[in-house]
Order: structure tokens, then C-alpha cells, then sequence
């Protein structure tokens, strides 16, 4: 009898976390691999609507962002309307020319014409504001514009 | 003296740096949205243009007002609605000029797709989203007919089960084995069957 006593005397083996340091590294490179640095940093909402016909944005044009909404908390001092963001500052509108032009020379003079404008707009902002900047943006003829959106349910846009 | 084998490092401390360079890249990582609703502006019109006339009954019109409420001709319309008119009214071929066209040809409509306006308005106050949302519904409307074109057309030039939207998906996408050339000219003439005719109205 004492022999099958001695054997429960062990309890429970500790789980080996050897393997622990690969799942981990296994998420690490997921998350390397799927960043993308940010090339802005907001001072404004944005939180985009959602649509479902929707294209990708040809990334190999190249792309200049406009961004739209209301000041996040810690801006307040600038108002709680909706304001235009480039690069990143608050800008007025008159700025929005300048700075189509400015993105304009740094780029390659074939690849000009395939600049495409993606307005980045939170989804409270009004239509004020964009038919503002898309003004602008005719003033200086820039017209392939491209309403970033999510994908999802069109309908799920209006509370 | 003996030769010593170096002593083992320990790996045990592995895991902690990994997780701290994990819960970095967590808390950086934002996945960039890269996918939305292409327009072309109208260019800025220049002082001796002369007016072009167009048919009232060409033209589509839809405004969104300050309070967010639809107005397709005139008339209160739920935007859940708004597709189908907009198809019924696309697909019209009031002077049956339109081979492709399955409307009812009725002669208070539009003529045909390709002269088809639609005029979306929208007021200083109306929201974002909701207009975006229409924006969707009208590019729909498009996409609806020309993937039924697609569908018919596709099959005569090799691209069996393939709708419009499919067709330029497959299109960009380097591994699409197929004719791209082909498919290339089925897109354009799709796209010049039904023209996206959209004018966005300050």
C-alpha cells in the first residue's frame, strides 16, 4: 500500500513555458508586420463613416490626406467646429491650395496628374467644410478626390 | 588547464522583452484605412462657356438637406429607397436608343444612361455621413447596372461569372491569371455603356 501513497505525493507537474517566448514572438511579428507608422498625428476626431461600394485607394499614385473634424480634447482652444488638419497642424482653408502645391513639387512631374486628394472627414463634421475644401481643391485643380470610408453597412451611417 | 564549456544563457528573461516590444507594436499599430468612394470635382468653369442645355427630364436630382431628409424629385424619400429609383431612373431608355437597357421606357424619364444626370445637392448643415451614405446608394445604383452588363457581356469574352465590381478587382490584382487587355476593354465598355454621370452641386 505505501507504494501507491509515495506516487500522489508529487501533485500536479508545473506546465513548461518554454514554448512561451515563440507565441509570443509569433504575435510580435504579426504586429510588425501589419503597422503602419502613422503619418500624421491627429488633433482632430476622426472617426470615419462606412460604405460598402467601395474602391482601394491605388497606393501606387500617390496620395495626399486632408483630414476634417471637430478638435479632440486637449484642443479645445480651438473651437468645437468642425476644422481642416494638413500634415500636422490646424490649417485655415486658404492654406489648402498652398498645400496641394506644395505636395505637388515633391513629387515626380509624370506622376502629377495621379495625384489623388483623400479627404479623411469624421463622420459629424457637416458638409459645410467639404464643399469648402473641395472648392479649394478645384481652385487649383486638383480633382481626383477620394472619400476614405470604412467598409461596413452604409445604412449604419445614420443613427 | 581544462577546456570549460561556456555556460548557457539564460533564456528565461526572453519572454518579458519580447512582450514588452509586443505591447509596443500593439499600441502604435493602427490600421490604416486605405478604401473609399472615388469622385472627380468638375473642373472650375471658365467665364465664356456657353450654357449647356439639358432636359429636365435628364437630370436626376437629390438633395440633402440641413436636417438630413432626402429629396429625390422633389419628393421625401427614405434612403434605403433611393437605389432602386435611382437604377429605375438610369435604366429608363426613354428614347430606345439603348439596347442593353431593361427600363421601362417610359417618355417622362431619361432618355439614356449615357445622358443621364444625376445632380446631387447638399446644404451647408447636412451631416457627413448621412451624404456619404448617399453618395453609396447612387454609386450602387451604377454598380447594379453595370454588373447585370457584365454578366451579360462577360461570358462572350471569356470572363464567365464575373460581375463589374469583380472584373475591376481582377483587374488590379497582379495574380488574376486571364487576358488583362481583354479585360481591360470589357471595363471601358461597360463603363461607357453606363457612364457614372455625377454631379456634385455646391
Amino acid at each position: 500500500m505505501s507504494k501507491f501513497k509515495k506516487k500522489s505525493e508529487g501533485g500536479i507537474p508545473a506546465i513548461s513555458t518554454a514554448s512561451l517566448p515563440d507565441i509570443v514572438f509569433m504575435l510580435l511579428f504579426f504586429f510588425m508586420v501589419a503597422t503602419v507608422m502613422r503619418e500624421n498625428s491627429l488633433k482632430i476626431q476622426n472617426a470615419l463613416p462606412v460604405a460598402n461600394q467601395v474602391e482601394k485607394l491605388d497606393k501606387k499614385n500617390p496620395v495626399s490626406y486632408i483630414y476634417m473634424g471637430k478638435p479632440s480634447s486637449g484642443y479645445e482652444k480651438f473651437g468645437t467646429e468642425a476644422r481642416v488638419q494638413l500634415n500636422d497642424q490646424f490649417a485655415d482653408l486658404k492654406e489648402v491650395g498652398a498645400f496641394i502645391i506644395s505636395e505637388r513639387a515633391a513629387l515626380r512631374e509624370e506622376l502629377i496628374p495621379f495625384l489623388t486628394v483623400a479627404l479623411k472627414v469624421d463622420k459629424d463634421a457637416n458638409m459645410g467644410i467639404v464643399g469648402d475644401v473641395k472648392q479649394e481643391l478645384r481652385k487649383v485643380n486638383a480633382l481626383k478626390i477620394n472619400y476614405t470610408t470604412g467598409v461596413g453597412d452604409a445604412m449604419t451611417n445614420i443613427k | 588547464m581544462a577546456k570549460r564549456s561556456a555556460p548557457e544563457v539564460n533564456a528565461g528573461s526572453m519572454a518579458d522583452i519580447a512582450f514588452l516590444l509586443l505591447i509596443f507594436f500593439l499600441v502604435t499599430t493602427t490600421i490604416e484605412k486605405d478604401s473609399g468612394i472615388n469622385r472627380k470635382l468638375p473642373p472650375m468653369e471658365e467665364e465664356d462657356q456657353p450654357d449647356v442645355i439639358i432636359k429636365q427630364k435628364n437630370i436626376f436630382t437629390v438633395l440633402l438637406n440641413g436636417k438630413d431628409q432626402l429629396l429625390v424629385e422633389d419628393e421625401l424619400m427614405e434612403i434605403k429607397d433611393l437605389r432602386v429609383a435611382a437604377v429605375e431612373f438610369l435604366d429608363n431608355n426613354g428614347d430606345k436608343s439603348c439596347t442593353y437597357c431593361q427600363g421601362p421606357k417610359d417618355p417622362t424619364s431619361s432618355d439614356n444612361p449615357d445622358k443621364a444626370i444625376i445632380s446631387l445637392k447638399n446644404e451647408r448643415e447636412t451631416s457627413y455621413a448621412a451624404y456619404i451614405s448617399v453618395q453609396n446608394e447612387l454609386v450602387a445604383a451604377y454598380n447594379v447596372l453595370r454588373n447585370r452588363r457584365a454578366l451579360q457581356l462577360g461570358p462572350q469574352e471569356g470572363f464567365r461569372e464575373m460581375n463589374f465590381v469583380e472584373m475591376q478587382q481582377n483587374y488590379k490584382d497582379a495574380r488574376f491569371v486571364g487576358n488583362k487587355v481583354k479585360l481591360k476593354a470589357v471595363i471601358d465598355q461597360i463603363k461607357l455603356e453606363f457612364p457614372q454621370k455625377l454631379s456634385e452641386v455646391q
